[in-house]
């Protein structure tokens, strides 16, 4: 399952874990970042309980997207052991985000 | 409402329409230029049925005959943007906008590429292939936009939504139009900034943006993907087996699948697509029936 990301969660969830966690950057208004959630659902299931599989929605949780300097979206963001190890722009098929994150 | 509307004329777009025609379904082509093999220096000699060298512009030229003559009809016009409208798609050109209930993208791989100093270290820190995308992101802010056709006016179009402080970048080419924004023609010598883009530095100043769009000439398949949320993998555009990209009805054949960018492999494309979208069109014709 795909995990929304609050302020109340964005720790516990992202940076206070030894998994591998995927964030997308997203917002309702992204007509492409549509085409990805289904990706990302499929990319959860495959993952678990290995990886993590997260969404931020920018509008909703700007303070979040402000801090990570946000200005395209989708972007997405692979978190390891709490800090940034990798990011990537648009869609992207399931295998190739599987292997992004290692696994 | 069209089926098909066919983006290229080359040989994966013109291969499809022609045999989509023969199938008894009439595809619209809308090509703006000859592609690749259009400004082709050397002749082709590796290609099927010819004893003596050919002429790159030539083949294609017979082919769009080839295609007209079968009774396909071919526009030449450019296409802008497609918008997913649900249970159809709109293609927007330059001269119309036509409904269509299948796309088959056919551009080939010229891309006009921007090998300006700091391009490739900002892309993703302010400086954007897309309006739509990231537009919201630049609200009340200063931007720039690089381009000066008809595809630069609709990304400013929404651009200017979202800011009124916008500046236009033509990077050296002239744009004799009022569009109600400034108009900087100096060719742009580089990118700056730390994090992020801050400035753009042409031959004669330097100008301070918060954000830079890019929209040289006209998009690219990859700028219709970014558009639609189609998988780009490596530069090439993801298809399945049956030539479907991830958004269901948008088709794609020729060098923009990758693989081997010969003229063989995108007909051999075309053929195949044009049995895919019949087969297509039928399932879904007859699900609404």
């Amino acid at each position: 399952m795909v995990i929304h990301l609050t302020k109340e969660n964005f720790k516990s969830i992202v940076l206070e874990t030894e998994k591998p966690v995927l964030v997308e950057f997203w917002a309702t208004w992204c007509s492409p970042c549509q085409r990805l959630a289904p990706i990302l659902d499929d990319l959860a299931k495959d993952v678990h309980p290995h990886g993590v599989v997260a969404k931020l929605d920018v509008d909703d949780q700007y303070e979040i997207a402000d801090e990570f300097g946000i200005m395209n979206i989708p972007t997405i963001i692979l978190f390891k052991d709490g800090k940034i190890e990798d990011s990537m722009l648009g869609i992207h098929s399931k295998d190739t985000l599987k292997s992004f994150m290692g696994l | 409402m069209n089926q098909v509307i066919i983006i290229g004329k080359g040989p994966a777009g013109i291969s499809a329409a022609i045999y989509l025609k023969r199938a008894g379904i009439d595809p619209t082509v809308i090509g703006k230029d000859l592609g690749a093999l259009g400004d082709y220096k050397s002749t082709i000699e590796n290609y099927y049925g010819f004893s003596q060298p050919i002429d790159g512009k030539k083949l294609i030229e017979d082919g769009i005959s080839q295609a007209i003559n079968l009774g396909v009809n071919i526009l030449d016009d450019t296409v802008i943007s497609i918008k997913d409208e649900g249970d159809h798609f709109l293609v927007n050109t330059k001269n119309e906008s036509l409904p269509t209930q299948t796309v088959l993208l056919a551009t080939g791989k010229t891309r006009e590429n921007l090998s300006i100093k700091g391009y490739r270290k900002f892309r993703g820190r302010g400086i954007s292939m897309c309006a739509t995308c990231d537009g919201y992101f630049y609200r009340r802010k200063k931007i720039g936009i690089v381009g000066c056709g008809p595809y630069m006016k609709h990304e400013l179009e929404y651009l200017s939504r979202m800011t009124k402080d916008i500046t236009i970048f033509t990077h050296g080419n002239t744009l004799d139009e009022d569009l109600g924004f400034p108009i900087i023609t100096e060719p742009i010598v580089e990118f700056l900034g730390n994090e992020k883009i801050t400035q753009i530095q042409t031959n004669k100043e330097t100008y301070e943006v918060d954000g830079l769009f890019i929209a040289l000439g006209a998009p690219s398949s990859l700028e219709f993907a970014n558009q639609l949320g189609l998988i780009v993998e490596k530069g090439n555009l993801l298809i399945n087996s049956e030539y479907q990209t991830n958004v269901l009805g948008i088709f794609a054949a020729g060098d923009i699948t990758g693989g081997k960018l010969q003229i063989a492999k995108a007909v051999y494309d075309g053929m195949e697509v044009a049995d895919y979208i019949y087969k297509y069109l039928k399932d879904k014709n007859k699900k609404t029936a």
